[in-house]
């Protein structure tokens, strides 16, 4: 059954991906989330990005779902059902968090949940950057694709350099798939813990269709956080989703 | 104790697992094998590819769930690489299958003999589908027609699932009299109304009611079909608990398939069932679950 929530507030981040601040009183952790019905739509499933008395989805424009997202205001309603499955375990070590894209959305509570961490913030180029003014307590290192701004080239070039650098207890990721398959390849290769948050196409959200599964593993259910031991058996990971009718297709 | 022999086919237990919940992919159907599933239905494959409905798909009660996922599938060429991967997975493997036409019906029951099922079982029930399913399951004359005419195409044995959504399920059990086991209930046909939305919350307005509260109605089809038909029946339809399945049993069934439970049990329901029904059956003095098929007509 679906909840109702205002949306208190919206705001653009990028020009492509907008935040929705609402009232919920679930208690979801970090990496958990929700699934999200436009009615007469469509119903997606979103990560929550804020986990405070106002909460938030900070949303990508990708389907027709997102799309008519994008259109709400202040005012209007979104359903919702959730948190849904297994966040990010948290740690006191020193972590570093990479996070691509929209990837940042699903990591931003998590990082204000960790006492050290260090982030890259990622994105194709500097405008579609998401976040990087919202932790200042932390180091965040900048990376984009076209070197508009920061580092220039992968997100996962630039966490090799800083995890040879410093001895990090734990890495989280989440963002593009190839680049999530890159950071555990490093993180596998140094015996380095890494945690990572996976998307797939999502029907049920709550562990019985199937559409979601990687290699017998329920993103909705046994994710979307994965650590290195499930990571490192997912040999579809970074190769191979599946669609909607469940045939497998390339990345 | 707990194996089981249905048409020739060796169950190292009872607890098989349902067709449509998490058997879209061999390694999720494997998961679940290893999870201690005796068998495993595979999701309904049809003739083609079918993206299944756009979400919402489900809709999650206090009581059980109510889908209209629109039989998605990558259809049965495609499927096969899916059912290689299964040979040798340990216990029995039922391909699923839906077809508009009984010539569809026999290409596909053909299909997934060469892909090396262990049994076939025909989707005639299915209620949020048009054309497919319950829509073809309600009408005994195609039942038995089906029925008939897939029987005589392959050699494995031919398993039947029928719709609750029907005034007489005896009727449709008997007309089905070809078929080597028979598998009931598929969900009953069912929506639900968004009242802040003001319309139906699935996109197909229509899905399939599964989980604890159907349990009462598919113990009543099981019971009643016992009395009339002489041959193996697989109860589905709210199995949650080892209480459940002993109720199955005992109205007549002699394995069940669990599926929605799943969802609030998660995969390891498979193994805490066989090991309450085996303790059950060892505290009342039974050697095997066959001695508690169909008790209850005593």
């Amino acid at each position: 059954m679906y909840r109702v929530v205002r949306i208190e507030k919206v705001v653009q981040e990028t020009p492509s991906i907008k935040s929705f601040y609402f009232v919920d009183n679930s208690n979801p952790a970090p990496g958990q989330f929700y699934m999200v019905w436009i009615p007469g739509v469509d119903e997606f499933p979103m990560s929550i990005s804020a986990i405070d008395d106002l909460k938030r989805f900070t949303v990508k424009k990708i389907g027709d779902g997102t799309a008519a997202m994008h259109n709400l205001q202040e005012g209007d309603r979104l359903w919702i059902r959730g948190p849904y499955g297994r966040g990010f375990k948290p740690t006191d070590e020193p972590a570093l968090v990479v996070g691509g894209g929209t990837g940042m959305a699903t990591l931003a509570p998590l990082i204000n949940a960790l006492r050290d961490a260090d982030v890259i913030i990622a994105a194709r180029n500097e405008k579609e950057l998401l976040f990087v003014d919202e932790f200042p307590d932390k180091e965040v290192h900048i990376a984009t694709d076209d070197g508009s701004r920061g580092f220039k080239g992968f997100a996962s070039e630039l966490a090799a350099v800083l995890i040879d650098k410093k001895e990090y207890g734990m890495v989280y990721t989440c963002g593009p798939e190839p680049m999530i398959k890159a950071i555990v390849d490093i993180c596998l290769a140094r015996k380095i813990p890494v945690q990572a948050s996976l998307e797939r196409f999502m029907k049920c959200g709550i562990g019985v269709c199937d559409s979601c599964s990687i290699n017998g593993f329920r993103v909705c259910a046994d994710g979307p956080v994965f650590s290195e031991k499930e990571l490192a058996q997912m040999t579809e990971l970074g190769k191979w989703k599946r669609d909607p009718s469940g045939m497998k297709v390339k990345i | 104790m707990l194996s089981i022999t249905i048409n020739n086919l060796h169950f190292p237990n009872p607890f098989l697992l349902a067709s449509g919940i998490l058997d879209e992919s061999a390694d999720t159907m494997f998961r679940i094998i290893k999870h201690g599933a005796g068998g495993v239905v595979t999701k309904s494959i049809g003739m083609k590819k079918r993206g299944g409905y756009q979400n919402p798909v489900i809709y999650e009660l206090p009581y059980g769930l109510i889908n209209a996922m629109g039989l998605p599938n990558p259809g049965i060429e495609a499927f096969g690489e899916e059912m290689k991967k299964l040979k040798n997975c340990g216990v029995p493997v039922i391909g699923s299958i839906f077809g508009g036409t009984t010539d569809e019906f026999v290409y596909l029951a053909k299909k997934m003999e060469n892909y090396g099922a262990d049994a076939v079982e025909l989707n005639l029930s299915c209620p949020h589908a048009k054309g497919y399913g319950m829509e073809i399951g309600v009408n005994p004359n195609l039942v038995a027609e089906i029925v008939g005419e897939v029987k005589k195409s392959v050699s494995i044995p031919v398993w039947c699932k029928l719709t609750p959504n029907v005034t007489d399920i005896v009727e449709i059990a008997k007309a089905a009299d070809k078929a080597d086991a028979l598998v009931m209930i598929n969900t009953l046909k069912a929506m639900a109304i968004d009242i802040e939305a003001q319309r139906p919350v699935l996109s197909n307005t229509y899905g399939g009611l599964s989980g604890p509260c159907v349990k009462p109605v598919g113990l009543r089809a099981v019971y009643d079909v016992f009395k009339e038909v002489d041959k193996p029946i697989i109860g589905v339809g709210g199995v949650c608990s080892w209480t459940d399945a002993l109720e199955y049993f005992m109205a007549g069934a002699s394995a069940v398939q669990i599926g929605t439970a799943i969802a609030t049990k998660g995969p390891t329901i498979f193994a805490e069932i066989s090991r309450d029904v085996a303790d059950w059956l060892k505290k009342h003095g039974y050697d095997s679950i066959k001695d508690v098929v169909g008790v209850a007509h005593r």
